[in-house]
Order: structure tokens, then C-alpha cells, then sequence
């Protein structure tokens, strides 16, 4: 899947159509584009079926794939309606570029929020449906036959009366110009034969030896390398830099200013660039900011804790009368440390600028926002720009951001016709990143005469992404003035019942609010994102309440549960798997936390042991409830992986601040799990189908991992870890 | 010019000799199977192998790889055929993004050339390569299916 070889994607497509006679079906569906009624109310999202005469099936995938299966699973769906030959099944991206020119015909293509699968099944399904529709009344056509007496399998197209069969590559021609049937049924997932097995991905081979192309392989005909450096403290300025003394080092092309804060050196190979900004003079002018350090933003979010005004993203009852006549009270402040992604690829893009085109070849979650940048930045109409998509060497929300992809627009837009590959050194990743937002929290129970919980008031304290991000999208309070301005985000996992983040527990006087406060630090989504945080905070604290009153951590929870019965399967799930209420082997320790997110959810439970200052996570269960899974094997996979980046955070991820700029510059400093602390890992996987909201995947079950071991690590030690991460603490891992 | 051994050939490049090894192999011989992840031999993106032992390219001078075997990530297969750590990686459906895994990969082939049925406590003291999606309990499966192949 080399995008980069495809250097003009758009006449590549109309050439292969033209040449090879296949079918290229657009999925203009229902709630398509065409239908401009429909637009306010559903996706404007197509999709593509290309079938060569060979039979290949091209599937058409506009989400970005960084590792999280979901190009694997989309063909899945699309092949299981198309009831094509899996082992013929391929994929290529489309462009955003194309995607505008054709009035924006796949809609969205952000890959974020676990919404890969989730928010596109439906279209995606369709359009497999109907191309398969259109390949069946193309033989029917052929054959003088009505397509209802067709049967299909595996792409050949069969009539058994007649005992005439043919294959879906013989009538892509004439299907391609058939009408797109508007309304098609779907498969039950009862029926699934491709979808909803562990189908192994289709972009293994060219990882294991060393072919697939990332945007940092890209090469073009007479590029040159760039080295960026941003001014180090956040919202500081480039004031001068003195590129005589580097202009006649080895391989120096140009030095030259970025944009307000920043300066690139260009340069024939990457490393010289990078060796000769590294002995640039520069003066940055660094402002205000440069008075902000992580002890300031810890005192700036501890008044929020006790703040009079904040948004309430979630209440009922009275939590604060209650509260006030409760007979028992516990209470417990929490806090959580900026945290930077690390992606395994540090950000790049490579720009070719012309005076009438711009191109970009980069890894990116959200290429219609990459596009945007590069329109912005080269200052050329969109019809003369376009984004072509490589596979990402990691995301986790960093690459939704397109700040390198406008860095590597404006050093092309300064040396036009030469393709410029900017790279981020990882120094430059590390402290330029969009960090994971820093929160505290204040937590207090109030308990009746008979030890039920009667009250619960979470205050969250501290950043907003929205608010830095898209401030547009803030809660425009409609239902309640007050909350005019509220990040609804900030409450992931605790929101009102109904939304894709709700609330946990049922508890009958409830109030969760958060003061927002936004340091100078920008943050960014960053896997789970507020669910890592929230979640800690919730399930050790629903832990301190249970022991306060001497309950079992399950017994407590599973009362606090009636009316949420996905919440209860799962932790139910994972107590039972763990052996819970069962001795644990000698020197482990156990603990438990469940959650909603993203639609899916989510419980784990973990065993650990302590010795010598150090936690070892023997095993933990996870498990998830996503609705639906369409790719079993690939769904332990992210159950996996994401408990590896939660917990590489939770033991030794912090990003500080010192005179406003980020300190940590490189692994050496923000560490991060290797296999020997790898527990063993068994996912459990429990969709209740029907008829809810899909639920997402590469997130949800990142945030349960920290508060399961921080709880089994509170029953091996009595010692309740309320900041993070753990080396703070000096509290290693085995 | 330096000349320097790389998957069996002889390349002659034109680079500064301190250059690291990683950045000649990317830059000035074109194989881009060999990762940058950090620059400080931390992450292990990088590895290769130099004589057989598997080496963090990023940190060692192209000056200090003349006269020695370089094998990358490319140079791994042989006639074609891919090699067992490879096919054991497609098996177990390993990578996710996979930008760590062409080091990964390397370090294990090394560590299975030294030692061909290592335990769990020979991978965790040899098998040290940061991998950000977190692949480690496939890269283990793997590795034995690996050894025992």
C-alpha cells in the first residue's frame, strides 16, 4: 500500500478505471452528499469499491490505520456485504483532495476517538451491499435472468437453474454502470462469515521486512532534508537566529524562518540539517510564559478544587445538602501530569511546493485538517492542493494536529520546486508536543447510618482540549446558562447517562463539576485521553469508600450498579475471570475498576506483588463490551496494547514545566514498558449486539489498567497513590 | 568515500564519517527499513546487525561500521525466503504500527542466532526495544514459535 508511488493519484485512478475496465462504485448513499437535505442530519461519508478484472477488490478506506486494525476491520465489513474472496481483498486511501473535488464525497476522515469502526459501519456496509447489488444484476443483464435467482460467493456470481456461473471481476464493467441500488439490507451479524472473525491484518508483510513506507521513508526525486526548532517555551517568538555561522556546514542549503516561533535548517541529508541547527545561534524571545513552571500549574488547579463557579457536566439530586448531613464523609484529592504521546515515528511531512500546486506526504489522523493546514499555508486554492496519506508509525491523537504538516508547507513555500522532508527530531517531538492535560480532582463520598454511599462529588480541576482546540465546539449551555463554555470532554466517563462517556454508578445525590483551568501548555486527545485520568480517579476512589466501610470493592460496586447492566457484565466478567472472592496465589494482591467510554465497556482486573519498591503485574483481565466486534483477534490486540500505554504512564510518564518550557526531551527521561514488565494480558471480550452504539476499540480500555493495579497495589501495601506517575513516588515496576 | 558492507554488498558513499550508521544506511544507501526513534540508542528502532550483534545504528559513527558485516532489516530474508523470525511475526499477526518492529525483529534474530531456545528471562534481559503499542505478549509468542521453528 505505497501511497507514495502514486504521485498523482487522481489521473492514476481515471487511468486504471479507463484502462483495466473495472468497476468503481461510489458509494453515494442514501444520506450521500447528493442529497443535500440530508446533509445536516447524517455523515456526508462514501466509500469505494474498485473491482479489477482479476478480481481483486480494491476497498476504499478513508481512516488513517497507526496500528489500531481498523483498515483490516473496514474491509472486513465491506467484504462481508460484498461476499467477495477475502484473500483478494486490498485497500488504497483516497485523498482529501479528491474528496473535496468530488463535493467531499467520503465525508470524514478523522481517525480519533476510537470512531474508526464505530461511526462508519452502517455507510460502509452499505456500500459494500450495494456494489454487490449492482455485480449481481450486471450477470443477471448478462444472462437475461432475474438477479433474484443469483446467488454470490466469494465474488462468483451463480445460477444454479441454468448452472451458468461468473466472477465479480468479469462483470465490473457493466456493474460499474449500473444505478447504485438506494436501499440495501444488511447481514445480520449473526450471519457474518468475514466480518466478526480474527482475521489476521492485511498490512503485516511489508512491517516485518522493512518495505512499508511511513511518511518518514518518503523520498522524492531532488529532495532535501529540513531540521525544525520551535521555541522552547510555549507561545514564545523567534526573534533572530544568525544562520551565517551554520550556512557553510556540510550539506547546508538554506536556513529559514518557520513561522513566529520557529526556524528550520535545510540541508542534502536530514542529518546534516539536524547537526547544523544544532550549532545555530538563535534568540527566541520567550515571553510571559517563561514564568510558568509545573509548581504554579499544581497551585493554580488546587484552587479549583474549592473554586465557587464550574461546570457541572453530570448531577442529580443534591449532592451538596446531602453531603452536609451525611453521617460519614471521605474525602481524597487526586492529581494527574501532563503526559506527551511518544508516538514510535517522530512527526514529519514532506512538501513539494510549486508556484501552482502543493502536495503533502505525511502520516495523519485527520488528512481533511491536514489539508486545510496546507491550503492555509501555501496560500494556494484547495483545487491546487492535496494530502496523500502513508501508514502512521503511531498517533494516539498526536497526529490528528497538523502543525508539522504547516512547518513543512511554509519551508517549501521558501525554496518552490524542491521537495522538502521535514522531520522533528525527538527532542523536538518531546517538547513540542500537545500534551495529555494536566487535572486534578477532589473527591467526597458522604455515607447514611447504614453505610450506603448517599452521595458523591467529584471536582475536576484543570485543562480543556476543547478549549484550546476548537473552542467553537465548547458547550454553548443550552440547558443551562451556567454551563455556557463547559468542555463536555473533560467529563469523559463521567458524563450524563445517555452520552458515549456516561457515568459508572448510580448513586442517588451526585455532582460532577470541573473548574477549568488552561495553562499555557497545549493539549491535545491522547489515547483515552480524559478517561486515563477520570478513571483513576473514580475507581481508586470507589475503592477508599468501600474500605471506609469495610464493604468488598465488588460487593460496593456491583450496589451501585443497578440500572447499568453493561457495566455490571463486565466487571462482573472480570472478577469472575480473576478468581475474585477466591484466594489469591501467595504475595498477589488483587484489584478492580470498570468504565464506560467511547461507546464501549470496559472492566479490568489485576494481580501484582510487591517487592523491593517495585510493582510486578503478574495478569490482568480485560474486558470489553464494544457492541460489536468485528475482529476478535485484533480487538486483544488494542485490549493489550492499551494497557501497556497506560500503564507505561501511570509508572512513568510526567512531562514537566520549568521556566515554561517542557523538560523532558527523550526516552531517557520519559520511560516507557518494555517486554520484562509486560503481565500477561487475557482479554475478554463480551459484545451484547443489539441494538446500541457501537462501541470503539483502541481506547476504552486503556484508562481501567492504572486504578486495577494502583487498587491491588493499596491491598499489598496499604499505601493509597493519589499522584502520578508512580516514579514520583519512587515506586518501580518489576 | 567510505566503503562499508551492507546485506553482503559493498556500498561506497560519499558521508562525513562520524555520521551514525542509521542516518548512511536512510540517507545515503536508501534502505529506510532501519528506524529513527530517538537518537540515544534508548528505543531500539535502530538496531542492526554489525558482525552478527545486534547494534543500535543511531549512536555508532559509519567510521566504526568499515570492515564489518552490516545486516538490515532488508538483508534479513535470504534467496527470497523470509526468516524464521520474520514468518514468525506473520503468524502471530505481530506489529500493529509496526515502526518499531524492523529493530524489534532484529534484535530477536540476533538474540536467537546466540541462543536458540531462549527462556522468558533470557528475552526480558536481551529483548529491550520500546514498542509504544504495546506488541510485547505477541513479540514473545512469536519469538518461541520462532526458536521452535
Amino acid at each position: 500500500m505505497n501511497t507514495v508511488a502514486n504521485l498523482n493519484r487522481r489521473s492514476f485512478l481515471i487511468t486504471s478505471a479507463a484502462a483495466s475496465g473495472g468497476l468503481a462504485v461510489g458509494l453515494a448513499l442514501p444520506f450521500g452528499p447528493e442529497k443535500a437535505t440530508a446533509q445536516t442530519s447524517t455523515p456526508e461519508i462514501g466509500a469505494w469499491v474498485v473491482i479489477k478484472p482479476d478480481d481483486t477488490v480494491v476497498v476504499r478506506v478513508v481512516r488513517s490505520e497507526m496500528g489500531q486494525g481498523t483498515v483490516t476491520g473496514l474491509c472486513q465489513l465491506v467484504a462481508e456485504e460484498l461476499e467477495c474472496d477475502w484473500d483478494k481483498v486490498t485497500w488504497e486511501y483516497p485523498t482529501p483532495g479528491e474528496s473535496v473535488a468530488r463535493k467531499r464525497v467520503w465525508g470524514d476522515f478523522s481517525t480519533g476517538g476510537s470512531r474508526g469502526i464505530r461511526t462508519s459501519h452502517q455507510y460502509v456496509r452499505a456500500g459494500g451491499a450495494a456494489a454487490r447489488e449492482m455485480l449481481k444484476q450486471a450477470a443477471a443483464d448478462q444472462w437475461g435472468v432475474s438477479a433474484a435467482e443469483l446467488t454470490v460467493s466469494k465474488g462468483v456470481v451463480t445460477h444454479k437453474a441454468s448452472n451458468r456461473s461468473t466472477t465479480y471481476g468479469k462483470v465490473a464493467e457493466a456493474a460499474s454502470k449500473l444505478e447504485m441500488p438506494q436501499d440495501v439490507k444488511l447481514k445480520d451479524p449473526k450471519d457474518w462469515t468475514i466480518a466478526g472473525k480474527p482475521l489476521k491484518r492485511l498490512d503485516t508483510t511489508d512491517k516485518v521486512v522493512g518495505k512499508m513506507i511511513y511518511g518518514m521513508d518518503v523520498k522524492l526525486p531532488g529532495m532535501l532534508n529540513a531540521a525544525v526548532k520551535a521555541c522552547p517555551v510555549f507561545g514564545g517568538l523567534l526573534k533572530s537566529f544568525d544562520d551565517a555561522k551554520v550556512s557553510s556546514l556540510p550539506g547546508v542549503r538554506k536556513v529559514v524562518r518557520v513561522n513566529d516561533s520557529a526556524v528550520a535548517v535545510v540541508a542534502d541529508t536530514w542529518w546534516q540539517a539536524k547537526t547544523a541547527l544544532e550549532a545555530l545561534p538563535i534568540v527566541w524571545d520567550e515571553g510571559e510564559n517563561a514564568k510558568v513552571s509545573s509548581a504554579t500549574i499544581a497551585a493554580w488547579l488546587k484552587e479549583g478544587l474549592d473554586a465557587p463557579e464550574a461546570f457541572v457536566g453530570n448531577s442529580n439530586g443534591d449532592a451538596i445538602a446531602a453531603l452536609a448531613s451525611a453521617v460519614k464523609r471521605v474525602e481524597a484529592v487526586y492529581g494527574y501530569p501532563y503526559q506527551n504521546h511518544a508516538c514510535m515515528e517522530p512527526l514529519n511531512a514532506t512538501a513539494l511546493y510549486t508556484l501552482d500546486k502543493c502536495d503533502v506526504w505525511t502520516g495523519t489522523q485527520n488528512a481533511e485538517a491536514a489539508f486545510a493546514a496546507v491550503v492555509e499555508a501555501s496560500g494556494l486554492p484547495a483545487a491546487k492542493c492535496d494530502v496523500h496519506k502513508t501508514i502512521l508509525g503511531g498517533g494516539f491523537g498526536r497526529r490528528g494536529r497538523s502543525d508539522y504538516v504547516a512547518q513543512a508547507v511554509s519551508i517549501a513555500k521558501q525554496m518552490p520546486g524542491v521537495p522538502i522532508k521535514l522531520i522533528w527530531s525527538r527532542e523536538e517531538d518531546m517538547t513540542h508536543g500537545t500534551y495529555h492535560p494536566v487535572m486534578q480532582a477532589k473527591m467526597v463520598g458522604g455515607f447514611d447510618a447504614n453505610n450506603n454511599l448517599t452521595a458523591l462529588h467529584v471536582r475536576l480541576s484543570g485543562q480543556s482540549i476543547v478549549a484550546n482546540l476548537f473552542p467553537q465546539n465548547l458547550d454553548k449551555g443550552d440547558t443551562n446558562p451556567k454551563n455556557k463554555g463547559m468542555d463536555i470532554l473533560t467529563f469523559q466517563g463521567l458524563q450524563r447517562p445517555g452520552l458515549e462517556h456516561a457515568f459508572g454508578y448510580t448513586i442517588p445525590n451526585l455532582l460532577i463539576d470541573h473548574s477549568m483551568r488552561n495553562p499555557h501548555v497545549p493539549p491535545g486527545f491522547w489515547r483515552g485521553v480524559n478517561i486515563n485520568q477520570n478513571a483513576i480517579f473514580m475507581e481508586c476512589f470507589m475503592d477508599e469508600l468501600a474500605q471506609s466501610v469495610g464493604q468488598d470493592e465488588l460487593e460496593f460496586r456491583r450496589k451501585l450498579l443497578s440500572g447499568l447492566p453493561r457495566n455490571l457484565a463486565v466487571l462482573n466478567a472480570v472478577a469472575e475471570r480473576i478468581g475474585w472472592g477466591k484466594p489469591a496465589p501467595e504475595g498477589m494482591h488483587r484489584g478492580l475498576a470498570q468504565m464506560m467510554a467511547f461507546d464501549s465497556y470496559v472492566a479490568a482486573a489485576a494481580e501484582v506483588s510487591v517487592s523491593g519498591g517495585k510493582i510486578k503485574v503478574h495478569r490482568i483481565v480485560g474486558a470489553t463490551d464494544c457492541t460489536y466486534a468485528v475482529n476478535p483477534a485484533q480487538i486483544e490486540r488494542q485490549v493489550a496494547g492499551s494497557f501497556v500505554y497506560g500503564l507505561s504512564a501511570l509508572f512513568y510518564q510526567e512531562c514537566t514545566v520549568k521556566a515554561g518550557a517542557i523538560e523532558q526531551t527523550n526516552f531517557h527521561e520519559y520511560n516507557s514498558m518494555r517486554i520484562a514488565e509486560m503481565p500477561k494480558i487475557e482479554a475478554v471480550i463480551v459484545p451484547s449486539g443489539g441494538n446500541s452504539r457501537w462501541g470503539g476499540v483502541g481506547e476504552p480500555t486503556i484508562c481501567v489498567a492504572a486504578p486495577a493495579v494502583l487498587n491491588a497495589y493499596f491491598k499489598a501495601t496499604g499505601q493509597r497513590i493519589r499522584s502520578f506517575p508512580l516514579k514520583n513516588h519512587n515506586i518501580g515496576m518489576a | 568515500m567510505i566503503a562499508l558492507t551492507i546485506n553482503g554488498q559493498t556500498q561506497n558513499i560519499e558521508v562525513d564519517p562520524n555520521t551514525p550508521l542509521l542516518w548512511a544506511l536512510r540517507e545515503q544507501v536508501g534502505l529506510t527499513g532501519t528506524k529513527y526513534g530517538c537518537g540515544i540508542a534508548q528505543c531500539g528502532a535502530c538496531t542492526v546487525h554489525v558482525d552478527g550483534a545486534a547494534t543500535r545504528s543511531c549512536v555508532l559513527p559509519v567510521s566504526a561500521a568499515v570492515g564489518k558485516q552490516i545486516t538490515t532489516i532488508e538483508g534479513l530474508a535470504q534467496n527470497g525466503v523470509l526468516h524464521k523470525v520474520q514468518k514468525a511475526w506473520i503468524d502471530h499477526d505481530v506489529p500493529q504500527c509496526g515502526y518499531c518492529q524492523s529493530g524489534m525483529i532484529m534484535a530477536v534474530a540476533a538474540l536467537l542466532s546466540g541462543k536458540p531456545k531462549p527462556t522468558d528471562a533470557d528475552i526480558n534481559a536481551t529483548i529491550t526495544n520500546i514498542c509504544r503499542c504495546g506488541t510485547f505478549q505477541q513479540v514473545r509468542e512469536a519469538i518461541h514459535t520462532a526458536a521452535n521453528a
